[in-house]
């Protein structure tokens, strides 16, 4: 049979719904937002504003600093755990991984609510802590608050990652350089992260992305916290300043577009962003 | 399996289990709290229902538009996302490798920029924007691509081409072929993506806080607005009632996965 002229009409008919869907409600919209991020008093240059204002500037480095260190912390951590878990078999196992699953479907603003209940005016350490020195220990509403709220939804999605990923190597490799002498940290350096590097750099680029991104979790835990999400949604609701709004949006899309992308053509696998 | 455990695996475990720890404390906190008659006080003053009851009373609307908005995100993305689907599947080439890339963007770029682009363009039609269409536009553009990748994933599985053929050679049309060859062979990819696209259309915040309006309030929404300005326990109790409704969701995702891997090694 051969491919005809109404075969391809049947394609194009049946990608036409995605189509017209997508650029009606995505394509155009952006065209639009990055029209208007240039139609400001300063013109292009609102797309300089963000390193040329000192203070839309101290957003983005404080927002890549804390998205890059939470990102360092959860790949160590996941790292740990998600090899413990998947070269283990012992009672209980399979509940340690169920309390991994659950958070992953918690939204931004029910994290910011965790982490209130952990560290908040009301949360637990406050409690223990005033028990034990007669003084409360609030972290919640503070850089590490935010930085344990984005641990909270950046675990879980880098451990299962891993996990799937720890299934597939080898673990003939990791006997062979024992056998030959190596330390337990000449495995992990030499055998286990070089097997793992994909996961590793895929799950990483996704934890990085979302954290610049995260904007329910600071929305809960503090509108006063400065990083580029609370910027833009601040510019946009409390100044109605449009053109710096939608300027800085389109640079924090770029950047963690450019985060995903990259990741992708390093490990060489897809690397979709997780919501 | 040995019995004897070293001290190295009694370290990890540990540490294993503190991380776990850090998840489901507070998730066990909150679930007290929304029960407790006075969590300042303590579960000795009493274990109560009145948060539940005042929740409903409260945000029960938010509940029912989550679900519905939900299930018409699923209509919408099932209608359009799996004839996109096949064709992606059916010709890999240089431009159906663009439309993949071209759809995952709405979730690569953040919710915010997405949800500021549409105000900007739509807001104006305020029809539109006061009715909680304007909301599923939002869902739908930021599940699709989870939609598409599922059912494309069993599609690029199974041998598409030779299934069609066989059944064109037998006579049937392409309707035929369509909804009686294609879909129930990837009905394994359809149900994941479904669980999937519902799950995340009733979490989703970033894009939904900027799109809604007060009568149009979504259940991540109305946790936002009873953390805000409502007490400790009647947030808590909200938020047990968002834990019962995605529950079911995750197991039955959890479940779908197992099949995979019947042949695994016991648990010692």
């Amino acid at each position: 049979m051969k491919p005809t002229r109404r075969e391809a009409l049947r394609h194009s008919l049946l990608v036409l719904p995605v189509f017209i869907v997508f650029s009606a409600f995505w394509l155009l919209p952006m065209a639009r937002l990055l029209s208007v991020g240039a139609s400001g008093e300063m013109g292009v240059s609102a797309y300089w504003a963000v390193v040329t204002d000192s203070r839309y500037l101290s957003s983005l480095i404080s927002t890549v600093a804390l998205s890059a260190g939470v990102t360092v912390v959860t790949i160590i951590i996941a790292g740990i755990a998600g090899m413990f878990l998947q070269r283990n078999r012992f009672i209980g196992r399979s509940f340690l991984i169920a309390t991994l699953t659950f958070p992953l479907a918690f939204p931004g603003v029910v994290v910011g609510f965790m982490v209130i209940l952990l560290v908040g005016r009301q949360g637990l350490v406050g409690s223990v802590t005033e028990w034990m020195f007669g003084e409360k220990l609030v972290l919640a509403y503070s850089m590490t608050g935010l930085f344990l709220g984005y641990l909270y939804f950046s675990i879980p999605r880098v451990i299962l990652t891993i996990m799937a990923a720890a299934e597939k190597l080898d673990g003939a490799l990791e006997e062979a350089a024992r056998s030959l002498g190596a330390s337990p940290w000449q495995v992990v350096r030499d055998v286990m992260i070089p097997g793992l590097r994909p996961a590793l750099i895929s799950s990483g680029a996704i934890c990085f992305a979302t954290s610049m991104g995260a904007f329910g979790t600071a929305f809960t835990l503090a509108t006063k916290i400065n990083v580029l999400p609370i910027t833009i949604y601040s510019e946009f609701t409390n100044y109605a300043n449009l053109p710096l709004a939608a300027a800085l949006s389109i640079v924090l899309g770029v950047i963690t577009w450019l985060a995903l992308a990259l990741a992708r053509s390093m490990a060489g696998s897809t690397v979709a962003a997780a919501a | 399996m040995s019995m004897k455990r070293s001290a190295h695996f009694y370290l990890q475990l540990t540490f294993t289990i503190t991380v776990c720890a850090f998840l489901l404390v507070p998730v066990v906190l909150s679930i007290l709290a929304g029960v407790t008659e006075n969590f300042f006080v303590g579960i000795k003053s009493g274990l109560t229902l009145r948060w539940v009851v005042e929740v409903w009373s409260l945000y029960s609307k938010t509940i029912f538009l989550s679900i519905g908005i939900s299930l018409a995100t699923l209509a919408v993305t099932l209608l359009i996302g799996i004839p996109a689907a096949y064709v992606l599947a059916r010709k890999q080439n240089r431009y159906t490798r663009w439309v993949e890339e071209l759809l995952v963007l709405p979730v690569a770029v953040p919710g915010l920029a997405t949800a500021l682009a549409l105000i900007l363009l739509y807001g104006q039609f305020s029809a539109f924007r006061i009715s909680w269409t304007f909301i599923l536009v939002g869902h739908v553009l930021f599940t699709l691509p989870f939609m598409v990748r599922s059912v494309l994933a069993v599609m690029s599985a199974i041998d598409l081409k030779t299934l069609e053929d066989a059944a064109a050679s037998l006579g049937a049309t392409f309707t035929q072929r369509f909804f009686h060859v294609i879909l129930p062979n990837c009905r394994q990819g359809i149900l994941a993506g479904a669980l999937m696209v519902v799950t995340l259309s009733m979490g989703e915040f970033n894009i939904t806080w900027m799109l809604h309006t007060p009568l149009t309030m979504t259940l991540p929404v109305g946790l936002a607005d009873s953390y805000a300005s409502m007490r400790l326990e009647i947030g808590s109790a909200y938020t047990i009632v968002f834990f019962i409704m995605i529950i079911p969701l995750l197991v039955a995702m959890q479940w779908m996965s197992e099949p995979a891997r019947p042949t695994k090694a016991k648990h010692g």
